[in-house]
């Protein structure tokens, strides 16, 4: 009878595992199923290097590379602010503040994390937009500046709470040998401590990085959405997940137009899959 | 939570002969932002009056509401542009006929910032801006400012109308297309919002969203004809340039529900919610 049980609810567990790598092994076909339709239209050189996207004229012109460079301005801007800030309050709460700050610190991040990204986009157009636009004298302050200050607020739980992990898990001796061997508190951060908990902070900004290039929400709120090709990030700009979201109700199920936003899809799921991938690289070499 | 839980299920017995009901006896419209506020206020007023019988009305842009009239999701599509052929061609593929119903008038308002001394501009000024040969408002007899741009998403009726009728003059073989750098806003409230803070910004919308915050800019249609406001009367004469038809679009000619509602809509009551709403009745 024990055996039974055992057995049953064994199995249980393993259809359970079995479960998610079949859906998402049935995502990927769909969206592959739906995506790769477009190129019978576009060959793929033109669809990714395209100029201009006009998906709704006739004929119509579908061409990513300003979504694509949109995407990238915004999400290499927050990596820019994100990732000092984050590595930086990691630092501080793993090493340097005091019992007490560091569980207010800590509950802090946690609370920024589970602000929904809508609320965000929202406290961001009506404050960081008129901001922006008197600050750097800007014709419109729906710019991928916004968006990349907002999506850094969003990225940022992220990397402290891993990269603060990573530092804590370095070996406390490390920390006790450098002392004792006469560093001072910042150069034991620095030259010790950073360096043994490298992978771990890496896999950090990754993470952060990934979650920054599929929001959609903030950004399709505060950037502009004009698909032209950027040429600072002072512009306004159209990213790829805003282009989904934005279009995926006019598009007629079937019609060229949707197949070209399945097949944004596919350049979405390549992207944020290779940046979880080299994390879990990273994470994997750390330990 | 056991309580919680029981309050649901209470809920959910008492609540699924509604469900049952409203199955039977219920209207699913969908489409046109434009005419979401109209669809609704003929739908609570038909609710109203013939009480066991349930419209759910949503938005989405015209696009949205013709693609969901063609995956069988609606029963009426909301539209501010006439259906185009490669959507009939789809809709006839899953076996669905579209069927035309001009059930009011709308003026599209061009609209700028109070603190922009421009307020008249022809319709090849228009054009000029939006397709982004004219980039600076100096060039119109304005202040030394550059142009912010801002136009509805791809998927709003109101952003295809304004494409084909003033950026391509009716041209079915223009190119013409928006100026990529132009701003696409996702709601016409947005545009009011943006124009309202921005006094380099113009942008477009239905005449029912103009308030005191945006100035609508009098249009002519050319160098030598007369620059007009955009208001009701002047949409009913015709002489407003930028006024298009609104339409609700059915699965073939409407039968049953959908005829009944479709019928109140071009009623006398219906075209006087029409009127309320900002629009022009095509009934009068």
């Amino acid at each position: 009878m024990r055996k039974v049980k055992e057995f049953i609810v064994e199995k249980l567990i393993l259809i359970c595992g079995l479960a998610c790598i079949f859906f998402v092994v049935l995502i990927f076909l769909f969206l592959l199923k739906e995506g790769l339709a477009v190129f019978k239209i576009v060959s793929p050189l033109q669809f990714l290097s395209g100029k201009s996207w006009y998906p709704i004229s006739e004929p119509p012109q579908l061409g990513i590379l300003p979504l694509i460079l949109g995407s990238l301005f915004v999400t290499v801007g927050a990596a820019i602010i994100s990732i000092p800030i984050g590595v930086a309050c990691a630092i501080y709460i793993a090493e340097v503040a005091p019992k007490k700050i560091k569980e207010i610190l800590k509950a802090g991040i946690e609370l920024l994390a589970a602000i929904p990204s809508v609320v965000l986009g929202f406290i961001g157009m009506v404050t960081l937009v008129p901001w922006v636009k008197s600050i750097f004298h800007l014709p419109t302050g729906l710019t991928a500046l916004s968006g990349s200050i907002m999506l850094a607020f969003m990225a940022m739980p992220t990397i402290v709470s891993i990269a603060e992990d990573a530092l804590y898990s370095v070996p406390k001796n490390y920390k006790e040998g450098a002392l004792a061997l006469g560093a001072t508190e910042w150069q034991t951060i620095w030259r010790v401590l950073l360096p043994a908990a490298s992978s771990g902070i890496l896999a950090a900004v990754m993470l952060g990085i990934g979650r920054v290039i599929g929001e959609t929400m903030a950004v399709m709120m505060i950037t502009g959405n004009a698909a032209v090709i950027p040429s600072s990030i002072l512009q306004p700009v159209r990213t790829l997940t805003a282009t989904i979201a934005a279009e995926m109700g006019e598009a007629v199920v079937g019609g060229e137009h949707y197949f070209a936003l399945f097949a944004i899809g596919i350049v979405l799921f390549v992207i944020s899959f290779a940046i979880n991938v080299s994390a879990d690289l990273f994470l994997h070499r750390s330990k | 939570m056991l309580k919680k839980c029981l309050v649901f299920f209470v809920v959910m017995i008492l609540a699924s002969p509604l469900f049952a009901a409203s199955r039977k006896n219920s209207l699913q419209i969908k489409g046109s932002d434009t005419m979401v506020n109209l669809g609704q206020a003929w739908a609570e007023r038909y609710m109203e009056k013939c009480q066991q019988e349930f419209i759910a009305v949503t938005g989405g842009g015209s696009g949205t509401g013709l693609s969901s009239l063609i995956s069988g999701t609606c029963d009426i599509a909301m539209s501010s542009r006439n259906i185009k052929q490669k959507e009939i061609v789809l809709a006839k593929a899953k076996g669905i006929n579209p069927y035309e119903i001009k059930v009011a008038l709308d003026g599209l308002a061009v609209v700028v910032n109070p603190a922009n001394p421009l307020d008249k501009l022809t319709t090849d000024q228009l054009a000029g801006i939006f397709t982004g040969r004219v980039s600076n408002w100096k060039d119109l007899g304005g202040k030394d400012e550059k142009i912010v741009i801002l136009s509805r998403e791809v998927n709003s009726g109101t952003h295809v109308y304004f494409k084909e009728h003033v950026l391509r003059k009716n041209d079915p073989n223009s190119k013409e297309e928006f100026v990529p750098r132009a701003l696409l806003l996702s709601s016409s409230q947005a545009i009011a919002d943006e124009v309202a803070g921005n006094p380099a910004a113009i942008g477009y919308y239905g005449m029912g969203y103009i308030s005191s915050k945006q100035k609508p800019v009098h249009v002519a249609k050319d160098g030598k004809s007369e620059y007009i406001a955009p208001t009701i009367e002047n949409v009913v004469s015709g002489k407003y340039p930028i006024s298009r038809p609104l339409f609700l679009y059915t699965n073939g000619e409407p039968k049953n529900l959908v005829k009944k509602f479709v019928d109140y809509a071009l009623s006398k009551e219906g075209q006087d919610i029409v009127l309320k709403t900002d629009f022009v009745p095509v009934n009068k």
